[in-house]
């Protein structure tokens, strides 16, 4: 096995030839950058975008303040008729509704996950052009298979938290670089029988988005 | 060492695999809507992507830097995933690789495996080789399961199930699932295949993937998908082994900046796709507690070794280049013969083999260039293309080959004006027995196949040239001016 | 768009199928140039420009060719060719096959030669500045893009343009505009079928624009199209651009009177 990769490099480096070759990072510095970095949009603007590409999406949106931040999550799982729902470990104990019965993540085993009317999350960024979510995994948003078997995912979106591009977005995350990542653009979907395009193969089919301004 | 790429040793010239693929009227108007359907959503979103350009000459630039410094990123890589607890392992070729992958399987105690759509198995034909170890790949794709259920193989590297239509895939899915009832509504189906994979991602002990991206700064995999398999396949096994080319390897979690927002615009005509999903090793507490990550070669260091044709290296499986070809358009993927079809698999399958197979396809083009127009990294393809037609002529053709008899004769004939004027002179005065009220319509040898579909005028009677020379030595010619103007 | 108000000697590159099998095309180019008040010369010791052999993968064999045109045009002040393919040949591979020769001096000459070369509406538009060349045709007529003047010399709209003003034309859409006839050289050959499918696509969007005639800026584009059309006698003709820009009111040759 050592050999393989001794061989596998050898011959990259023969087929590269002798040119001679300047350190990489010098190489990498010089690769054009001329797309856009920086969104353009003020804030509110920005917001406007994110629900919009939501909705798209055919997302359940509701926007709410951080005082009434409990009661709207409370309406919305109440209004799908959800009882059993876990709510991620680490979740900051005063945005979930006192007067419903949440499920621990860490007491909820695989069957507990499947048979589940739904699942609370926070995330880690939202991208606005592209309305996407993405969860790093950390305190509140969940083990990856939290957010993945259930069908229904309810995820608590700060305002400040939404950026325009995904560029932007990529640098709020660098920082979380070697965790597990994962990017929601709203519920899974397949064109594979006749470019038809279906939702929820696997995965959440119901996403619910509260936006906290 | 034992290259392979999917079938494609042993597959038909492309002219031959078209033939039966043409009269499948079926088949034609599936490639032909499906393909319109994408095509047109990725014309919307790439429109509005107002620094789409921007965006292809830094991929471009970024896959080219990569390249030339390979070496040092796969290192970089395998430092960084074995630091946070991966496995990497070296693979020369097909057989190494699906040597190493059953031997992993063996070694976790397990007889089957659940899969996420990667061509790099295809390519290896990694299903076949677990098979012959006792141990059955459960594709989990609803294009693969399609495909697997169906005993087919894949027509698009993006959508294989493509040449599909739902009566068909419902025929496939009440036979194998066990579902008598079972209508043709895409719902429907859809629901029956979310029914039958859950219990296999429930049980199964071992994943296998591809992977889009291996970041080297952070050692990270990333996977780009729509269905929500491939985040099953990545978080509930135990353990989790990924396939890759060495050419999937980019510098940094950074650039996937730019690759997130090409891919999913080139491929499905999204502004994103549904789930990406990225790892880095092993996490406590959260997914698979093993994972191995298999470097693949497998001839791609041989392309790597061209200086003209590397690029084909930048490629990101995309698709868009089988979209808007309008020869792929006419036959589908089943044509090239290799788990690469399209305009980039016309290029990557015969040079991953040496150019000793698959020597059809660089010519399976008319070189319109809509390929090169779409993809992504800006894969000059139309270039690639010409350049590998000419190793074919120069390693593969004999000299006495009849094209290459008659390209030496044309040349010869370019190369001098006496030649060239005898040789229009010839053409007129021998054409005449082909010829019927000023047409022929049924030329003989090679060019017959001119003559099959269309008609083609006689020679004139007069050549360009020689009208040129009767009209200035009547003196009737010269530009119209105004008097006064020289 | 600048105007080119003086007169210039254009040096015709006919292309070796234009002058064995359409010299009507050249001589419309001929007709057109001279009416706008330019010298036209043509030069007997031309051939081709190689594209069939380096497409072909017969790269070796294209050079002599290749060095036979820059030889011929060197001193060329304007080279004006009516096919897009060929100008793509020059501009795309030309520099490269004499960088490959390692031959400074045919280098030079190209790198000297290809800002001469134009294809004709190129010329007519980029060159001389004009969109109405005063011509007269009066038919229905549906232009197809071909790729090489699309993709390689991204002449966008300018033959669009130019067919806009002609007097009389009765102008169609083409749907599909810009997507390959088929033809591709050698590939009509080598790869039959695949070209009689491509062409049946094509054939039926020409068909429904319900034109008389079909034009281009590649009279090999429409001896594929035509020749098809022509099979089917479906009752179309084809023109190249050049025969559509050539006639006028006052000199109606070409022009084809019911």
């Amino acid at each position: 096995m050592p050999d393989t990769r001794e061989a596998v490099l050898e011959r990259i480096r023969s087929a590269l030839g002798d040119t001679a070759r300047s350190e990489p990072a010098e190489d990498y510095a010089a690769i054009p950058r001329e797309y856009i970095r920086a969104g353009r949009l003020d804030p509110e603007a920005r917001l406007q975008l994110f629900l919009e590409r939501l909705r798209d999406y055919d997302t359940h949106v509701v926007e709410t303040s951080v005082a009434s931040l409990p009661q709207t999550i409370a309406a919305v799982l109440h209004g799908h008729g959800q009882k059993k729902v876990i709510a991620a470990d680490g979740l900051a104990q005063e945005i979930l509704p006192r007067d419903f019965d949440f499920i621990e993540e860490r007491a909820a085993s695989v069957d507990d996950l499947n048979a589940c009317d739904g699942i609370v999350t926070v995330c880690m960024v939202a991208i606005a052009f592209t309305g996407t979510i993405v969860l790093t995994h950390g305190p509140g948003e969940g083990a990856r298979r939290l957010t993945l078997l259930p069908d229904r995912h309810l995820c608590v979106v700060r305002a400040e938290q939404v950026v325009e591009t995904v560029p932007e977005g990529m640098e709020r995350l660098a920082q979380f670089a070697a965790h597990p990542m994962t990017f929601i653009s709203g519920p899974s979907a397949t064109a594979d029988i006749e470019m038809t395009r279906i939702r929820g193969v696997h995965g959440p089919r119901f996403l619910d988005v509260v936006l906290v301004r | 060492m034992s290259i392979r790429v999917g079938e494609s040793a042993s597959a038909p010239s492309f002219q031959k695999a078209a033939l039966p693929l043409l009269e499948d009227a079926q088949l034609r108007r599936n490639i032909r809507h499906a393909t319109d359907v994408i095509q047109r959503k990725r014309g919307l979103v790439v429109a509005e992507t107002t620094d789409w350009q921007e965006l292809r000459s830094a991929a471009s630039a970024i896959k080219a830097h990569t390249l030339r410094y390979l070496d040092h990123y796969l290192v970089q890589f395998e430092k960084a995933c074995t630091a946070a607890g991966g496995q990497v392992h070296w693979a020369a070729d097909a057989d190494d690789a699906n040597r190493i992958i059953t031997g992993l399987v063996q070694q976790y105690g397990g007889d089957e495996v659940i899969k996420i759509k990667t061509m790099t198995s295809e390519e290896i034909g990694l299903n076949e080789a677990l098979e012959r170890a006792g141990i059955r790949a459960h594709e989990t794709d609803l294009a693969e399961v399609i495909i697997q259920l169906g005993g087919d193989t894949s027509s698009h590297i993006v959508v294989p199930a493509l040449h599909k239509n739902r009566s068909q895939v419902r025929e496939i899915f009440r036979e194998r699932m066990n579902l008598p009832d079972l209508s043709d509504k895409p719902e429907d189906l859809t629901a029956a295949a979310r029914h039958y994979l859950r219990e296999k991602f429930l049980k199964v002990k071992v994943g296998v993937c591809g992977a889009n991206f291996l970041v080297a700064d952070t050692g990270g995999v990333c996977i780009v998908e729509s269905e929500g398999n491939g985040r099953m396949c990545l978080t509930l096994p135990d353990v989790l082994i990924s396939v890759a080319g060495i050419e999937k390897v980019i510098p940094t979690f950074q650039d996937l900046e730019v690759f997130l927002q090409l891919l999913p615009r080139s491929a499905t005509g999204e502004r994103m796709n549904p789930y990406n999903s990225l790892w880095t090793g092993v996490h406590a507490g959260d997914g698979p507690q093993h994972f191995h990550v298999v470097l693949l070669d497998n001839g791609r260091t041989r392309v790597l070794a061209d200086p003209e044709a590397r690029q084909t290296l930048h490629c990101i499986r995309c698709g868009a280049c089988l979209n808007t070809c309008p020869v792929y358009r006419q036959t589908g993927g089943h044509a090239y013969g290799s788990s690469y079809s399209g305009p980039i698999g016309a290029i990557v399958t015969p040079q991953l083999l040496d150019m000793r197979y698959g020597q059809s396809l660089p010519y399976a083009s008319s070189l319109c260039g809509a390929c090169y127009e779409v993809c992504p990294v800006k894969i000059n393809i139309p270039e690639v293309l010409i350049h590998l037609r000419g190793r074919v002529v120069r390693e593969q053709k004999s000299a006495l080959d009849p094209e290459a008899l008659a390209m030496k004769a044309a040349a010869a004939i370019f190369t001098s004006r006496t030649r060239f004027e005898a040789a229009q002179r010839l053409g007129r005065i021998g054409q005449w027995p082909l010829v019927s009220h000023g047409w022929m319509r049924n030329l003989p040898g090679m060019l017959g196949n001119w003559t099959r579909v269309r008609d083609l005028r006689a020679l004139p009677r007069q050549t360009f040239r020689e009208w040129w020379k009767r009209r200035a030595k009547s003196g009737s010619s010269g530009p119209k001016r105004k008097n006064g103007d020289a | 768009m600048h105007s080119e108000p003086s007169f210039l000697r254009v040096s015709l590159f006919i292309t070796c199928y234009n002058d064995t099998l359409f010299p009507a095309t050249g001589q419309a180019v001929v007709r057109l140039l001279e009416r706008l008040g330019h010298s036209v010369d043509f030069d007997p010791e031309q051939t081709c420009c190689g594209q069939m052999h380096y497409n072909t993968g017969y790269q070796q064999e294209a050079m002599p060719v290749m060095r036979r045109f820059v030889e011929i045009y060197r001193d060329a002040e304007v080279v004006c060719i009516p096919s897009s393919s060929c100008v793509a040949m020059i501009r795309d591979h030309y520099p490269k096959m004499a960088a490959e020769q390692a031959d400074p001096g045919l280098a030079h000459a190209v790198e000297e030669l290809l800002p001469r070369v134009y294809e004709l509406t190129e010329l007519l538009v980029h060159r001389f500045g004009l969109e109405d060349v005063g011509a007269y045709y009066p038919h229905r007529v549906t232009y197809h893009a071909s790729c090489h003047s699309q993709r390689s010399l991204h002449l966008g709209d300018v033959p669009l343009r130019l067919l806009r003003n002609v007097r009389g034309i009765d102008l169609v859409d083409l749907p599909n505009i810009d997507r390959c006839c088929g033809f591709g050289g050698t590939f009509a050959i080598k790869m039959g079928d695949l070209s009689a499918a491509m062409l049946a696509d094509k054939m039926k969007d020409v068909e429904n624009t319900g034109a008389e005639v079909v034009t281009a800026v590649d009279t090999s584009c429409l001896m594929h199209i035509f020749g098809g059309l022509h099979r089917q006698r479906a009752g179309v003709r084809m023109a190249h651009i050049a025969e559509v820009l050539a006639p006028t009111e006052k000199d109606t040759e070409g022009v084809v009177f019911a």
